[in-house]
């Protein structure tokens, strides 16, 4: 791509003061600065989710309970699902999408500056929500992230405090989304097509409609539950004329496609990555972009495989079935299109491209677990067993968090002007690949041998594989901490960065911005060829 | 091989490499400790399959699950090999220069989706056929209402008239508690094991009719092929056929609460002859009672059985309180009725309530505490929450000295 605008973005250089202090941050209408915030709030939240999910592999060390009582185990379960969906990955991925898509697209900030600031701030309270939750008469919720009745109906007050931080959050997201959506349809540079998109923007696109059509289906479900439990109505109560499967229908309505919103955003930044330390353009452009679209659309009517054992008639579980098949061809033909852009190619080996690597391999092991869980009956039997822990861990940690701290190496030349120490980057992704095998990879084995899920304590044949697993997770998380220690040093002391660090990359901000980005860019608007 | 970062930074060049030596050691700290755990012979179980099937269905499926996996490792093989090939021969280090013209093909994009799709066409005709007959719940020989509780599970036979509870026999001495250690050494059982099975003949049909009385559970016991939620208010059913006698181990698999990883499933399932020995012997066991059942005499443990009208002694229904009280209340008012403040379970032994006004403690066993982990114990019978009451009323330090009666919880409950 070729502009005429200057590399260095001149027009920012005059304009580059900002407030200071905390109103900078609380009042800041800046994509740049929000970003930061989102990520580092992320970044807070997966320390937590972190903590609690150490609580679990703690009590599941060995047979017995040790640690945590059986209802403190469900609270840690629960929460520990809540906060990293809710609170860790999604605000992860709105970081990335606000530091990058107004650079990718040549915009001087987000459509709506101020509503952004907004839907940032709402995840605080809603955080505090969540984590005080603990600490309220009962403990915190017990239910499992998804929240089905009659169980969660049982809650105490932290029913009704979860029930009021998913509001927020999905606020949030709506406006988030909105954001987004308007932003790239609206302020893309002159020459920016859709077709010339940097795959990362399409993904957060596609996203952001998915947020849009699901979050208040979410917010709709919550709110049943709340009036179930204060107002004497009986949505999902038998005993009044409910019905307890409708909650998981409507949940998973919103639930499936909330798996892709997690995973699309990860897509878009493995398909930033691999070309750039491939020195190729991306195989396939226009079908990834099909096939991104194929997985949202497919994503609303494969709800059903989440509930099989709830006794669906035959010809129920045959259509969910056949339906959520179906989504492993748009998929393949995503893996197939980043091995093709690494054929012929010229490859090197940096940090983010060993993330994205791992990504590719160890999210292609969750797809095939994925189709494994697809086919019926092979599911009855695996359903809510430890494979499906598995499963979706090779999905959310090998796939999404993968790809975003692929991500975080790829960009942060970009946002901080500093390099990290490659050799540390190196480290903490054979440390991550190996503590995250460690640690899941045996739990196919006891979800095959018959081991349920959320079960704080468990037969004697399972022990071996726990105890692998635990131990596994400790050295995963203290590899975090190692995570932390190498950003920080960059940040302190790490050599400048170069204005293109990766010559192989080619969206707008390494070809037409310096290193560190100003506060302000794209003041002029680029015009592109 | 790797592109050497030229930062200059020999300081945390030092440190990387110290770091690097540090995990190394620790790396094979930890190898060391997991070739450890996986030779301990004494534990090894390692069970990495999913259990041997015992009815057709499960055959089925445990052969399906073979089938899709094999074609995904071949698939994986043969995806994976090109990633690493294109990793070891495409480096830019070993010259590689890049082939920018190769980034679109029509035929291999329209290969590539056709191809998994036959694949998957050829993955849902065997599942579908499974399917199919696992839905075919028709023409059973002998039908099982299962009920699920917080936590437990109720089975009732009714063309038998039997009906009985099936909870957890692991004593909670071998669970342990955070801070206090399991003070019975564990067996083979442990957390599987129940005090009444589900007993079900060989070769002949068993259709499942479940459901729930309170929050959603699962009926899962995997060498069935049988994974169903019981849902409150709605009956769903399942089935299956045992091809060989044996014991056959499942757990709930829907959350449910505080207890959910503690209410184990177990299936017995005996020749006919031997099953029908077990139905004469449930049916005075475990006969449902009603209104004009005739007075059936007790047997040793089944003090359980109500005889309308009659006036049991202190000593019977202490005795029978007992197991009662260790099956339904232990698990959180512990066995020596000290309550766990950690779980907030309060204190029997001296509590105002239990040697209180008889009316009150009925009251709280019927009903429970609302908002606590306290539930309704009405689904218990009569007698037994007769038992269990004058159980602790006279127990530990509690001495009343008073019965609770079958008609007291009886008119109660009114």
């Amino acid at each position: 791509m070729s502009a005429t605008t200057h590399p260095a973005d001149h027009a920012a250089d005059h304009h580059d003061h900002k407030p200071y202090g905390l109103s900078r941050w609380l009042f800041t209408t800046n994509h740049k600065d929000i970003g930061t915030m989102y990520l580092l709030f992320g970044l807070l939240m997966a320390i937590v989710g972190g903590f609690l999910s150490l609580g679990i592999r703690a009590e599941l060390f060995m047979p017995g309970l040790q640690i945590l009582q059986p209802e403190t185990f469900n609270s840690f379960m629960t929460l520990h699902g809540l906060i990293m969906v809710f609170g860790a990955v999604m605000p992860v991925f709105v970081g990335f999408a606000n530091w990058l898509i107004p650079m990718q697209i040549g915009a001087a900030d987000m459509a709506f500056p101020r509503m952004n600031n907004w839907s940032f701030w709402l995840l605080p309270p809603a955080a505090i929500l969540l984590a005080g939750s603990f600490f309220v008469e009962g403990g915190a919720i017990q239910s499992g992230w998804t929240l089905y009745p009659p169980l969660f109906t049982q809650s105490g007050i932290s029913g009704d405090m979860t029930i009021l931080a998913v509001h927020i959050l999905g606020a949030s997201s709506i406006m988030g989304s909105i954001n987004i959506v308007t932003t790239v349809l609206n302020l893309r540079a002159p020459g920016m097509t859709l077709m010339k998109l940097p795959l990362f923007v399409w993904t957060w696109l596609i996203t952001a409609y998915l947020l849009i059509a699901v979050m208040p289906v979410l917010a709709g479900a919550v709110t049943m539950l709340l009036t179930d439990r204060h107002f004497g109505t009986s949505f999902f109560n038998a005993a009044g004329g409910g019905d307890p499967t409708m909650f998981m229908h409507i949940f998973w309505f919103f639930g499936h496609p909330e798996v892709y919103i997690i995973i699309l955003p990860a897509f878009g930044i493995v398909s930033q990555i691999i070309p750039a330390f491939s020195r190729k353009p991306l195989f396939g452009y226009a079908s990834m972009v099909y096939a991104t679209s194929s997985i949202a659309i497919l994503s609303f009517i494969v709800w059903g495989h989440h509930m099989f054992t709830v006794g669906m008639p035959a010809a129920g579980q045959l259509f969910f079935m056949y339906a959520t098949m179906l989504i492993a061809v748009p998929t393949g033909v995503k893996v197939f299109n980043w091995i093709a852009t690494m054929w012929r190619g010229s490859l090197t080996f940096e940090t983010p491209m060993l993330w994205a690597l791992g990504f590719l391999f160890m999210f292609t092991m969750g797809g095939f677990t994925g189709l494994v869980l697809a086919i019926t009956p092979v599911d009855i039997t695996l359903h809510n067993s430890y494979y499906v822990v598995a499963h979706f861990h090779y999905t959310m940690v090998a796939g999404a968090s993968f790809a975003i701290f692929g991500g975080v190496y790829f960009w942060w030349p970009k946002w901080t002007g500093k390099m990290y120490n490659e050799s540390f980057g190196k480290l903490h992704f054979w440390w991550t690949t190996i503590g995250f095998n460690l640690t899941f990879f045996p739990q196919h084995f006891l979800g095959l041998a018959g081991m349920p899920r959320r079960i704080p304590d468990y037969a004697l044949q399972f022990a071996e594989w726990n105890m692998i697993s635990s131990i596994g997770a400790f050295f995963l998380a203290a590899g975090q901490i190692f995570f932390m220690i190498t950003l920080w040093l960059s940040y302190k002391s790490g050599a400048p960065a170069k204005d293109r660090q990766w010559e192989g990359a080619d969206s707008l901000e390494w070809t037409h911005l310096p290193s560190p980005v100003p506060y302000h860019t794209f003041e002029t608007v680029p015009v592109l060829k | 091989m790797i592109n050497k970062h030229k930062n200059g930074w020999a300081r945390a060049g030092r440190i990387a490499k110290r770091t690097l030596a540090v995990a190394e050691l620790a790396m094979s700290k930890l190898f060391l400790l997991v070739i450890g755990a996986l030779s301990l012979p004494a534990l090894a179980a390692y069970d990495v399959d999913i259990p041997p099937p015992a009815t057709a269905i499960a055959s089925e499926i445990y052969n399906l699950h073979y089938y899709i996996l094999i074609v995904c490792v071949v698939i994986f093989v043969a995806v994976f090999g090109a990633m690493f090939y294109s990793i070891f021969k495409f480096r830019k280090s070993q010259g590689a220069k890049p082939d920018v013209n190769f980034h679109e093909s029509t035929l291999i994009e329209i290969i590539w989706t056709v191809i998994p799709f036959i694949i998957l066409i050829a993955m849902a005709i065997p599942a579908t056929s499974t399917i199919l007959a696992m839905k075919d719940s028709s023409n059973p020989d002998l039908t099982i209402k299962v009920v699920g509780y917080q936590w437990g599970w109720q089975y009732e036979y009714q063309q038998d008239g039997v009906s009985f509870y099936s909870s957890l026999a692991t004593p909670w001495a071998q669970v342990g508690q955070p801070g206090v250690p399991a003070t019975e050494a564990r067996g083979p059982n442990y957390l599987l094991e129940v005090d009444n099975p589900m007993v079900v003949p060989v070769g002949k049909k068993v259709r499942l009719l479940i459901t729930s009385n309170d929050v959603l559970h699962g009926w899962y016991v995997p060498a069935l092929g049988v994974n169903q939620y019981g849902i409150p208010g709605f009956i769903k059913d399942s089935w299956f056929k045992v091809e060989k006698a044996g014991t056959y181990k499942g757990q709930c698999s829907q959350i449910c609460g505080k207890l959910h990883g503690f209410m184990p499933i177990t299936v017995v399932a005996k020749s006919p002859a031997d099953y029908d020995a077990w139905v004469k012997e449930a049916k005075t066991k475990f006969a449902i009672p009603t209104a004009d059942s005739p007075a059936v005499a007790p047997v040793a443990v089944a003090t359980l059985v109500d005889e309308p009208g009659k006036k049991w002694t202190l000593d019977e229904l202490k005795k029978a309180g007992e197991s009662i009280y260790s099956a339904n209340c232990a698990a959180c008012h512990q066995a020596d009725g000290k309550g766990n403040p950690a779980m907030k379970a309060k204190a029997l032994d001296g509590s105002p309530i239990v040697t209180g006004p008889k009316a009150g403690q009925i009251a709280i066993l019927l009903k429970g505490r609302p908002n606590t982990q306290m539930g309704g114990f009405d689904r218990l019978s009569d007698v037994e929450l007769a038992a269990v009451a004058t159980y602790s009323r006279n127990s530990w330090g509690n001495k009343v000295g008073d019965t609770v009666q079958p008609a007291d919880i009886k008119s109660a409950r009114k």
